[in-house]
């Protein structure tokens, strides 16, 4: 995956502080200064309070076609398992198009790369299956999302379908899995009060041959 | 006395304190609580973490997952509100395009400043930290040593309340007895980086941060601040009642609602306020300290930016606290007849020695920690263990290539899904999806360890700040150029960094993502990155080689002290916030016992 977001990842799953502090994970503004500020944006001095929706701070981008492209991609990537719903259905293509509708320099750059990809998939499936994406057959699909997947490389060239595949698989991972549900999903439990903060299970410590020896 | 607005400042205070964040807050803390009249001005905006706060958003409330952008750098929910890497209509500039020769600087424009967002890392200074030449002949010393500033470091502990343990570490001092609070139990994560540093000579233990990990004493506590003024003990008393102990969730960066963590916001300013004699301008921009034909400053001069109208107000004392750096800007922005070149600035030193703190970063992922059973992991909200330096000896050999220390904040565990993809390896050439996504975002999830240094800086000539000759704010104000360049002590120091969190991954039977480099120019962060920006008005013996002596009054003008950041003469591996409070509670004794003696 794009090692940009992977360790970005990484540390952001690790304690608050480190996400909070660490500047590989901040603006994505070079250290060049006295740039010319965002004209556009949500600005500073956002309500942090108030919670917000694709398309409430900027115009949103995906046609209907699109759209249905968009969600097919997204259930292809993370599908309803039976356990846990699909990323559809937690908004996933609102936040893909809200991404690539942005104004920052990081949303300008992957806007180009999804569109284009987005355009080239249909053309794609017309050539070889004679009906857009959304339309084909899941065999057909597949086949397309299969080709899109494989990678000899860990960072596929820019401009090719792969890295297209990887951003999208890497966006809409982000889209899923900072939902409720998602959070759910992978395995996160915190985010409410607790009178106490005990520390790992001690099931847990002994089996990793740990000793929790902090001194008070 | 409250907050106010220009029409109805008072004619005259006794002090005037620039800045609200860590030294200003601490600063007009400690004189309100002896009663002294104080009026602190913010650049920014006025700011009440306890409604502003988002504690439990979840990314997907916010605009883009939460994730970082220009206009919030360390996210959405950070709680900054008024700054970050650029402020609208403030700029700064560099003067060299080389890219290894910038310096980035945060600021937040917002009551309480930076306090808001940091990190709670609350280190104190070692003995060796303040007498660094001695040690090693380079860079200064301070004109004040460790056991000056101790009973301070004590005092500004229990005031706002930091978890930690005794340790007996070289050069990592420990807290008198009664001090500290209890630091939260590690991670599982955490004490297996322990185990495995233990092999490689590392050693791990709980960090000092600004957390309420139970309720203050508010019995004890406020006579042993306030000895003596009852009304003091009585105020400290129930403020200290009205701040909750942290409830294991959300992170301290976007602030606290509840007030279990220290932001200037939360701590100084609510007891201050509550004497009666603390009035607080916000959106005021201070252009210029002002002098009277003797010499002495008359108070300041501010834009009220919400009108862009200019006022004065009149003090006894003006108390510098706008941060290192805009403290520079500030005295070399007031020039007069007296002072040609800049208020406080006879040395010519103002804006020269400008630290930052060494950064470098790394990452792995820890099979030992995949497919963990589910449990909470939140915490105290950030690190609750790091690594203090450790090389003492090799450092006094002279054999490591560098010559001052860094420490290691690290972390690990299932935190919240900040919005950033999912870290599951390619298998096989492939980037996974479906089903086996899903299950390996499982399997990795909360099994990476993230590594930052912390490093000391050397001060050096080429790395400092002065006004630019062209360029000014949208208030006609000039504004800073910076001037940088790491030395190979610091460079060094980086790739040194990179090789340590190598080898500790190695030890944690990790796998490192990428291979470290050797090149520590590639693998330090710019300068200012870690927003731990000091010195420019240094401390020290005589007049000629600093800008303010021992108890941070400059040289030039009796009656203007600089409380923040800048009278370090040295910037220890050691997070500054907690140093720059004890210096401020200080500086505003020495105030308070001047003014009661009639030299102020």
């Amino acid at each position: 995956m794009d090692r940009r977001l992977a360790i970005k990842w990484m540390l952001a799953a690790s304690a608050g502080v480190v996400m909070a502090r660490n500047p590989m994970l901040g603006a994505s503004n070079p250290p060049g200064i006295a740039e010319p500020e965002p004209p556009f944006g949500y600005g500073k001095d956002s309500n942090l309070m108030k919670a917000s929706k694709p398309g409430d701070y900027w115009p949103l981008t995906f046609t209907e076609l699109q759209r249905r492209q968009a969600a097919v991609l997204a259930d292809i990537i993370i599908p309803d398992d039976g356990k846990n719903p699909s990323a559809t259905s937690v908004g996933v293509v609102d936040f893909v198009d809200e991404w690539v509708s942005a104004p920052y320099p990081d949303n300008l750059r992957d806007r180009k790369i999804i569109l284009d990809g987005m355009a080239w998939l249909d053309e794609e499936s017309v050539r070889r299956f004679g009906r857009r994406f959304a339309e084909s057959s899941e065999a057909d699909r597949l086949v397309l999302v299969e080709e899109m997947s494989r990678s000899q490389k860990a960072e596929p060239d820019a401009g090719s379908s792969q890295a297209f595949f990887r951003l999208v698989r890497d966006l809409v991972g982000v889209g899923y899995f900072t939902t409720p549900v998602g959070m759910k999903d992978l395995g996160y439990v915190g985010n409410v009060p607790l009178a106490t903060f005990d520390g790992p299970p001690a099931e847990l410590v002994a089996k990793l041959g740990l000793v929790d020896e902090v001194k008070w | 006395m409250a907050f106010i607005t220009p029409s109805t400042t008072a004619d005259a205070y006794d002090v005037v304190v620039v800045g609200s964040g860590a030294a200003g807050g601490q600063a007009a803390y400690t004189l309100t609580m002896d009663g002294a009249r104080v009026l602190m001005l913010e650049a920014g905006r006025n700011y009440d973490p306890s409604t502003e706060t988002p504690m439990f958003q979840t990314p997907d409330m916010a605009p883009l997952r939460g994730t970082a952008t220009p206009d919030k750098p360390y996210g959405f929910f950070d709680a900054t509100v008024g700054g970050g890497w650029t402020v609208p209509g403030e700029p700064y500039t560099n003067a060299s395009e080389d890219p290894a020769r910038q310096f980035m600087w945060y600021r937040s424009r917002m009551l309480g400043g930076r306090t808001n967002h940091w990190a709670r890392h609350a280190l104190r200074n070692g003995p060796y930290d303040f007498k660094p030449r001695s040690r090693d002949g380079l860079g200064f010393d301070w004109p004040i040593s460790y056991q000056d500033v101790a009973p301070y470091y004590d005092k500004v502990e229990m005031l706002i309340g930091v978890y930690g343990t005794k340790e007996g570490l070289e050069n990592t001092p420990d807290s008198p007895d009664g001090v500290l609070l209890p630091p939260p139990k590690a991670r599982i994560g955490e004490l297996l980086a322990r185990q495995r540093a233990r092999r490689i000579g590392i050693p791990v233990v709980p960090i000092h941060r600004a957390v309420l990990t139970r309720p203050l004493d508010h019995v004890g506590i406020p006579p042993k601040l306030h000895p003596g003024n009852a009304k003091a003990q009585r105020i400290l008393a129930e403020d200290m009642r009205n701040r909750a102990a942290c409830f294991w969730a959300t992170q301290c960066a976007r602030g606290c609602a509840i007030r279990a963590n220290y932001q200037s916001t939360t701590v100084h300013i609510p007891p201050a306020l509550a004497t009666g004699n603390l009035d607080i301008l916000t959106d005021a921009m201070v252009r210029e300290v002002p002098v009277d034909e003797a010499g002495k400053a008359t108070g300041v001069i501010y834009i009220d930016k919400r009108t862009g109208s200019e006022h004065r107000v009149k003090a006894r004392v003006v108390v510098l606290a706008a941060s290192a750096c805009e403290t520079v800007r500030l005295m070399l922005n007031s020039r007069s007849k007296r002072f040609p070149e800049g208020l406080g600035n006879s040395s010519g030193l103002v804006g020269k020695y400008i630290l930052d703190t060494v950064g470098a970063n790394w990452g792995g992922q820890i099979p030992l920690l995949e497919n963990l059973p589910l449990h909470n992991e939140d915490g105290a909200g950030g690190l609750h263990v790091y690594a203090p330096w450790w090389l003492y000896k090799e450092q006094l050999a002279g054999t490591l290539g560098f010559a001052r220390g860094y420490h290691v904040e690290f972390g690990t565990g299932r935190g919240m899904p900040g919005g950033f993809a999912p870290y599951v390896p390619d298998a096989g050439g492939r980037t996974t999806f479906g089903a086996k996504l899903k299950e390996d975002a499982r399997r990795y999830y909360g099994s990476h360890v993230g590594f930052s240094g912390r490093g000391e800086m050397i001060p050096n000539d080429d790395s400092f700040c002065e006004l630019d000759p062209k360029v000014v704010d949208k208030w006609g104000l000039p504004v800073l150029r910076f001037h940088w360049r790491w030395s190979d002590h610091e460079t060094r120091q980086a790739a040194h960094m990179q090789k340590t969190f190598a080898d500790w991954i190695e030890a944690m039977g990790g796998v490192n993502l990428k291979k470290p480099l050797n090149d520590g120019a590639k693998v330090i962060d710019p300068g200012g990155k870690v927003i731990h920006e000091v010195g420019g008005t240094i401390m020290g013996t005589e007049p000629g080689k600093s800008v303010t002596d021992a108890w941070s009054r400059t040289w030039d003008v009796p009656n203007v002290y600089v409380a923040d950041g800048g009278v370090f003469a040295s910037n220890a591996d050691k997070n500054p916030t907690l140093t720059i409070m004890a210096l401020a509670w200080r500086a505003a004794d020495r105030i308070l016992d001047e003014m009661k003696k009639g030299n102020l």
